[in-house]
């Protein structure tokens, strides 16, 4: 039970970790509570049912098709939306409201276009992997282990390459960054390229893992995205990673019998908010952030 | 007669601007002139509407008895939130006050037997008797009606909120032009230099804390009196995000822009009801629904772009040079 509770935590963990490493990469490098981050995750999640059920694409390249969509979608906003505010000088809070309008617009154009009935990927569903004592779908196996490729890959990213060591330059010091001779547009860019990428893959994995879903889907996980984001420690790409899994795990494990009896299932949020306050009032800036920036 | 001239309908839509009024308030208190940002402003909502829905029909002590409790609920869970997340900086107080208002919904949704769960307060007194928590208010509505001359229930609600909200609008005006006053704004602008000249920051922000608190239990509590039902859906975050949009559409730090900005709010929100114009009318109704609420993502970010201070804030204050 243990081990089964343990692996339903690392797949849930893995979709918010995912998606929780773009956020906190857009949050750093431009200063954007992106509010609207979880619709791009739905737009993801749509246009992968578009090519895998309406064009009857494999599920790879419908995964493939939406992680290209998502990511052009994220390049499209920049280029059309936050760069001129950007230009206008917009503060803070103007961002913030500019994301929730935002979030609005695209989610009910999604309801618009899409309609409201819960859509489902063409795929087995009596599909079971059969490891140990851990029963998987067929879903929840992919979603594991593209999640932990995914997340490997970030890592290797932002740790080994010009391009990741450029963009913690600009998260760390974005002053301090252009004068050394960091592209800041550039690198803008980039971050909503792979921002975008890892929200229309995340998407795709929570419409699979979900089985079904509709075009509030992705909102619904913005909350535990940015929970991820903060546990881990503003400014930690890192942090993101780890604060997604740890969030995963310990809501599937909170319901664990043998645990005090077990949480209800429906607190499963709950637990999740309870875990980020009870660690922030330990370690107020996150499980990997600096103490200095505090 | 059609909905677009119907009194009734605009009385409705004055009576949710002077409810968010009220909460709008809280959120200037502790944004506007505290620069907290208290994403979670919506559970002193719903801890106020609820403790008095809760009191009445659960208890004998009365709705108005009930109701003063339920703002003394509120101030006490305001403090709790406080205590112990104000040592955070901005954006992690932030997202841990929104995790606080999800857990006030959760328990709301979850615990059936204390709030009627999710088919909300109708089913406050178990399955199969429909409670009914307002009847005082109901008999006050009707006396202030006949005693006011006033025409219709709808418009006796309006006369009521409003006149709660312009006394609440007066005391708040006078509280943030007092000392105290400037203290919480030397907070927003430099909480060193406050702290430096020995006042007690943590102290201070506590109590901004506190006063949003009432101010969102008051508008819990009118919310409750005027939809006469409610159920933990009303409580979503996105409530909170209306209330900062309509103090920053109105101006932060402004106490009279937040009624402004409330009916403006309620009149972009209901009026786009009425777009039933090309090219809105080739969708049918349910989809008109959803074009509303893109419309109104739009008419956001566009507020964002060419006026982000609002009508009367300072422009400074919303733009980085």
């Amino acid at each position: 039970m243990f081990l089964q509770l343990l692996a339903n935590g690392l797949v849930a963990g893995s979709v918010i970790a995912i998606a929780a490493v773009g956020v906190s990469l857009v949050y750093e490098i431009l200063r954007i509570v992106n509010f609207a981050h979880g619709d791009y995750l739905t737009f993801g999640a749509f246009v992968g049912v578009a090519a895998n059920v309406r064009y009857g694409e494999r599920m790879l390249v419908a995964t493939i098709v939406a992680i290209v969509a998502t990511a052009l979608l994220a390049l499209v906003l920049e280029f059309a939306l936050w760069r001129p505010m950007r230009r206008r000088g917009a503060g803070f809070m103007s961002l913030f409201i500019t994301s929730i309008g935002l979030a609005l617009l695209l989610r009910h154009v999604l309801f618009l276009v899409a309609g409201a009935e819960p859509r489902s990927y063409a795929v087995d569903p009596f599909k079971v992997y059969v490891v140990g004592s851990v029963r998987l779908g067929g879903s929840q196996g992919a979603a594991i282990v593209v999640g932990a490729v995914a997340i490997v890959l970030v890592g290797l990213l932002l740790a080994r390459t010009a391009l990741g060591r450029k963009m913690r330059a600009l998260a760390d010091d974005r002053a301090l960054a252009s004068i050394a001779g960091v592209n800041v547009d550039r690198v803008v860019v980039y971050t909503w390229l792979l921002a975008g990428a890892l929200a229309g893959l995340a998407g795709v994995l929570q419409g699979l893992v979900q089985a079904s879903f509709t075009p509030n889907t992705g909102f619904q996980l913005l909350l535990p995205i940015f929970a991820a984001v903060v546990l881990g420690g503003i400014g930690s790409a890192y942090g993101a990673l780890v604060g997604g899994l740890l969030l995963g795990v310990a809501m599937e494990l909170s319901t664990w019998e043998e645990l005090a009896g077990g949480v209800n299932p429906v607190y499963k949020p709950v637990v999740a908010f309870v875990l980020l306050i009870g660690v922030l009032l330990v370690r107020p800036q996150g499980l990997l952030g600096k103490e200095r920036l505090l | 007669m059609s909905t677009v001239l119907s009194g009734e309908f605009w009385a409705f839509v004055g009576v949710v601007a002077g409810i968010y009024t009220i909460f709008g308030l809280g959120v200037q208190v502790q944004f506007g002139y505290t620069g907290l940002l208290n994403f979670g402003h919506v559970a002193f909502m719903a801890i106020g509407a609820y403790t008095m829905a809760i009191l009445t029909v659960k208890t004998g002590i009365g709705m108005w008895a009930a109701a003063v409790i339920a703002i003394g609920v509120s101030i006490l869970a305001g403090l709790l939130l406080g205590l112990p997340t104000l040592r955070l900086r901005a954006d992690y107080f932030a997202i841990t006050t929104i995790a606080f208002s999800e857990i006030v919904r959760y328990v709301a949704l979850n615990e059936d037997r204390l709030t009627g769960g999710s088919q909300g307060t109708i089913n406050l007194a178990g399955a199969g008797a429909a409670a009914q928590y307002d009847e005082s208010w109901q008999r006050f509505q009707t006396r202030a009606q006949a005693w006011l001359h006033l025409g219709s229930k709808d418009v006796t609600m309006l006369v009521l909120v409003w006149s709660a909200a312009l006394v609440l609008l007066v005391l708040l005006h006078l509280a943030v032009r007092s000392p105290w006053g400037r203290v919480l704004r030397s907070i927003r602008e430099d909480e060193d230099a406050a702290a430096s000249l020995g006042k007690n920051v943590f102290s201070y922000k506590l109590q901004s804390l506190a006063v949003g608190a009432v101010l969102g239990a008051v508008a819990g509590l009118f919310y409750a009196w005027q939809f006469s039902f409610f159920s933990p859906d009303d409580f979503a975050p996105l409530v909170t995000f209306f209330a900062y949009t309509i103090v920053i559409l109105g101006g932060t730090a402004r106490t009279w822009a937040v009624p402004v900005g409330a009916i403006l709010f309620g009149v972009i929100y209901a009026g786009t009801r009425f777009f039933d114009f090309p090219p809105f009318s080739y969708f049918d109704s349910a989809d008109r629904a959803y074009l509303r609420l893109a419309v109104i993502g739009v008419i956001l970010i566009a507020l964002m772009a060419f006026r982000p201070q609002g009508l009367f804030g300072k422009r400074d204050e919303m733009v980085l040079e």
